[in-house]
């Protein structure tokens, strides 16, 4: 049994806050740099010398990439044999959360209710999925989730019998229509499998993966590497004002599902596609 | 396409010479609105009410910025995706809002608002919220301060880099550009 005090989660999550929030992760950045040399519009070249100034403004100013701050979203590995001493893990990320965005100062951007919309100020609650594997170290991956790109994202119970074609083509359907909204060159997470709420978990834990990373599964990457390029020839570009770059990388996580069943999630990210992971 | 530096108030002949695709830069009085604070103008108007600043001949920029740090005017502050105020945006501009600044296609029914008012709709780089929030030279909150990000604020602006999205001729660079992307894309 191995005791992790809840104070050093704490300190841990909001420093967590504010780091990827002003700083774009260096997988990112690469991909932008690698956009701007591919793009073949001019418009689309000088939005993507834009956002790499951006990014370099925000790290050294140290102030926000991107004034949508998120929902702080969080995948927790907690190893079976970890105790939490002095606080409820969720409770000490929370508070990590609370302290994270009011003294980097960073927007809060929740609301209590969703029909009553009155804000919490404090950017909590966070979401936060949980994992419990083997060990004693405690692994949590942040990402703020802005809701520009969260808004385009959707779901589809597919036949099975829609197979390959069909997936690629409800993908397609929703980076079209999504258009210039969710802020181009977007990162596509895509979750295939498991049942209604899986399928979603897994194409947000997609947009965790370090960008630049592949599936390890063969036929998988082959699809990811497809749509990608299919994506990339929608014509939307960066910012939607037309180009060739218009997603930065798909990720797909899969997962066994049910006889009857091939469900699908899209969930779209941003070109500020900050994420970052802590190991205790 | 030209480059073209404007000032607010906007008038009718500013905005009839812009043209979609036309880089602009504003400097002036411009005033911060997003989903919140348009659900209640919109219900001030139907109450009869007044609005909380003039709206003649003004611009909105769909924005809910981060707070500023200690020394600075405002924090990033870029543009939030325009859809969502759709439904409100016919009815300012029938009231005598100009331009807007945000991200992102509008709908046919704001595309025909535009026309029929003479107004323009500006395109910001979302997601340069650092970048753009050096261009901000004062920020007060006048109105709404209770919606914290989405309250009204009244910003004095200097070259405010944006790009003409859809012009008062209805002319739309979102479809016009995207078209052109995807043939040369499908040619290669």
């Amino acid at each position: 049994m191995r005791k992790i005090n809840a104070n050093k989660i704490i300190d841990k999550v909001k420093e967590m806050c504010i780091k990827a929030n002003y700083e774009l992760g260096g997988d990112v950045l690469k991909k932008l740099y690698d956009a701007r040399d591919r793009e073949q519009s001019p418009i689309g070249r000088e939005i993507l010398d834009k956002l790499i100034l951006n990014a370099n403004i925000a790290k050294n100013e140290q102030m926000p990439i991107c004034q949508d701050t998120g929902m702080a979203v969080f995948f927790v590995e907690i190893g079976q044999d970890v105790y939490i001493e002095g606080g409820s893990l969720t409770e000490a990320i929370n508070e990590g959360v609370r302290q994270g965005y009011r003294e980097g100062f960073l927007r809060k951007s929740v609301v209590k209710d969703p029909i009553i919309r009155e804000n919490t100020r404090d950017n909590t609650p966070a979401i936060i999925h949980y994992d419990i594997v083997k060990g004693d170290k405690l692994k949590i991956s942040f990402a703020p989730k802005g809701f520009g790109s969260e808004n385009m994202s959707s779901l589809k119970m597919l036949k099975p019998s829609d197979g390959i074609e069909g997936i690629k083509k409800f993908v397609l359907d929703v980076v079209k229509s999504a258009g210039a909204n969710p802020c181009p060159p977007i990162v596509v997470g895509v979750g295939i499998g498991g049942t209604m709420e899986k399928a979603c978990i897994l194409a947000k834990k997609a947009l965790f993966r370090k960008l630049g990373e592949y599936s390890h599964i063969e036929h998988i990457e082959k699809l990811e590497r497809e749509l990608l390029d299919e994506i990339n020839k929608t014509g939307i570009g960066p910012q939607g004002l037309g180009g060739n770059v218009t997603a930065l990388s798909v990720n797909i996580e899969v997962f066994p599902t049910h006889i009857a069943g091939l469900p699908v999630a899209v969930n779209i990210n941003c070109h500020a596609a900050r994420h970052i992971e802590v190991e205790l | 396409m030209k480059e073209v530096k404007i000032t607010t108030p906007l008038d009718d002949n500013t905005i009839e010479k812009l043209n979609a695709g036309d880089r602009v830069y504003i400097t002036g009085i411009i005033y911060t609105a997003r989903d919140a604070a348009h659900k209640r103008m919109v219900d001030s108007l139907k109450n009869g009410r007044k609005l909380p600043f003039d709206i003649n001949n003004s611009i909105i920029y769909y924005v809910g910025p981060c707070p500023p740090k200690p020394g600075q005017v405002i924090g990033s502050a870029g543009p939030t995706t325009s859809y969502r105020m759709d439904d409100y945006t016919p009815t300012l501009l029938k009231v005598g809002l100009k331009g807007m600044i945000g991200k992102g296609n509008r709908s046919k029914e704001v595309i025909n608002s535009i026309v029929e008012n003479n107004c323009v709709y500006f395109a910001a780089i979302g997601g340069a919220g650092a970048l753009i929030s050096s261009c901000i030279k004062s920020s007060e909150v006048i109105a709404y301060e209770d919606l914290g990000a989405e309250a009204i604020r009244k910003l004095y602006v200097e070259d405010f880099p944006v790009i003409v999205a859809i012009d008062s001729r209805g002319n739309n660079l979102y479809d016009i550009n995207r078209t052109k992307s995807k043939i040369e894309g499908e040619r290669i």
